[in-house]
């Protein structure tokens, strides 16, 4: 990146593009660089051409609209950070505009004081990014912000999501009382969050009634953790023989999916998994299908597609696809870099199947 | 008919509010009954009901039949039942507090 730090800005208003260059490059403490752009395909070849720190971008555009223009900014210039500004005040684009990953979503100032805290926030958001360092918890790892809180003996409950899958810490006065995920809790529970590679984290007020059920001190537990995580990567590494055991034995890959498999199989309800990988090999596991070919199929062809109509109608990322059927009830998500697809009994009921999945998703994500 | 065209020239394609309601199709994925309205791009009804009938037809030739498919994206919920040879299809769109948390917040 540049020393001095540079904002492309997106307007199909020249008198709003000129105001506003005028305004970032010469009132910024930082004083930016900031390049116009009157139409999404120039900001697109101007993205292209140069870095730049941030793209403050309008929604209602002719020809390429702001949605189009961020689903392409997020997807080729990952880093970038992008701001909304605009003068619709509809929810729904809101809501769409941080499905799409945007930092931060602003209506057009009116007074002197929304002048003011947008300047702020723009300010902050571009010195963020050049301080190296000071973008603060976002980029830290689990066990940081764990040792953060202990340190600072603080009480909290660090709520944690990984794609679907929440997870809760409970910290007492600089203790881990007690973790959380959806059918178990304590040390286990701890362990499979800490798993975790990657999701976000809030941290909201302590409970005090929380009973507590773990009573190492934090550092070892974060050390049998840290133990427990190497190990695993460590049997990952070794290739196993499949044991031919269990409805249709299962060709896994390796011995962290051996066991994953076979801790899913014994799952209430669940009458198969396949889980494939989205590289180009689409390496594919999987429990309780005579043929997986049918299946892996139907969860490629469908993700895809309802991925590519995602990216259309610019609603953000495909979460999960569920269906309901006399025989059978699926269940398809993205999961890291693989699809997991899982199938039910029509008997289960929504809220299990929902449980279930859940569960397994998280497994598969740690 | 130069004067015409320019009267009632079509708006140019700008952002598109995706609405709630619902509409049927029949098994090629054409569209019989609307609720959505006119100002909905039709390009974009059209690409739903595709997949969503792509969808039905994989799950058949992978021997799993479905009667009913929902698809869950972080702004929009569609909803599809099938109905005979062809399927009533809703849309959903979701609000930010509808949605699980994604962002990173601190409380005080």
């Amino acid at each position: 990146m540049p020393a001095q730090p540079t904002i492309l800005l997106m307007d199909d208003d020249q008198d709003f593009l000129d105001l506003y260059r005028e305004m970032l490059g010469q009132h910024l403490p930082s004083m930016p660089e900031v390049r116009v752009a009157n139409s999404g395909t120039r900001a697109l070849s101007i993205l292209q051409s140069e870095q730049f720190n941030l793209l403050i971008a309008d929604l209602n555009m002719p020809k390429m609209d702001g949605l189009q223009v961020l689903t392409i900014a997020r997807r080729k210039f990952p880093h970038l950070r992008l701001v909304v500004l605009t003068g619709i005040r509809d929810e729904q684009f809101r809501t769409r505009a941080y499905a799409l990953g945007v930092d931060q979503y602003w209506l057009k100032p009116e007074t002197d004081q929304e002048v003011g805290l947008f300047m702020e926030s723009m300010e902050s958001l571009i010195s963020r990014e050049s301080q190296e360092g000071f973008r603060g918890v976002q980029s830290k790892g689990l066990v940081d912000i764990i040792q953060l809180e202990c340190l600072s003996q603080s009480s909290c409950v660090l709520k944690i999501t990984n794609g679907t899958t929440e997870g809760k810490i409970f910290i007492q006065a600089g203790e881990v009382f007690d973790a959380e995920l959806p059918g178990m809790t304590g040390e286990t529970a701890f362990q499979r969050i800490l798993a975790w590679k990657t999701g976000s984290f809030e941290s909201l007020p302590a409970d005090p009634s929380r009973v507590r059920t773990i009573f190492s001190s934090y550092q070892g537990l974060l050390l049998n953790t840290a133990q427990a995580i190497d190990e695993a990567a460590s049997a990952e590494e070794q290739p196993v023989v499949p044991s031919g055991e269990g409805p249709a034995s299962t060709p896994v890959q390796n011995s962290r999916a051996a066991s994953l498999l076979a801790e899913v199989s014994q799952m209430e309800g669940v009458e198969f998994v396949l889980a494939l990988g989205r590289e180009k090999n689409r390496a594919q596991e999987f429990w309780g299908l005579d043929n997986p070919k049918p299946i892996s199929e139907f969860t490629k062809e469908t993700l895809d597609n309802f991925r590519t109509l995602g990216e259309r109608l610019h609603v953000g990322e495909l979460q999960q696809i569920t269906g309901f059927g006399l025989q059978h009830k699926v269940a398809v998500a993205p999961c890291g870099t693989s699809d997991v697809c899982v199938g039910f009994p029509a008997a289960v009921s929504q809220e299990h199947l929902r449980d279930s999945f859940k569960n397994i998703i998280s497994k598969w994500a740690s | 008919m130069g004067f015409l065209s320019r009267l009632f020239k079509s708006a140019e394609p700008g952002l598109v509010h995706l609405p709630s309601g619902s509409f049927t199709v029949d098994k090629e994925g054409a569209v019989i009954t609307s609720t959505l309205p006119q100002s909905f791009p039709s390009g974009h009804r059209d690409a739903i009901s595709q997949q969503i009938m792509a969808a039905f037809r994989s799950a058949k030739r992978a021997h799993m039949p479905l009667n009913e498919i929902v698809i869950q994206y972080s702004a929009l919920k569609l909803l599809a039942r099938e109905l005979g040879e062809g399927a009533i299809i809703f849309l959903m769109p979701q609000s930010l507090n509808q949605q699980s948390s994604v962002s990173i917040k601190k409380s005080p």
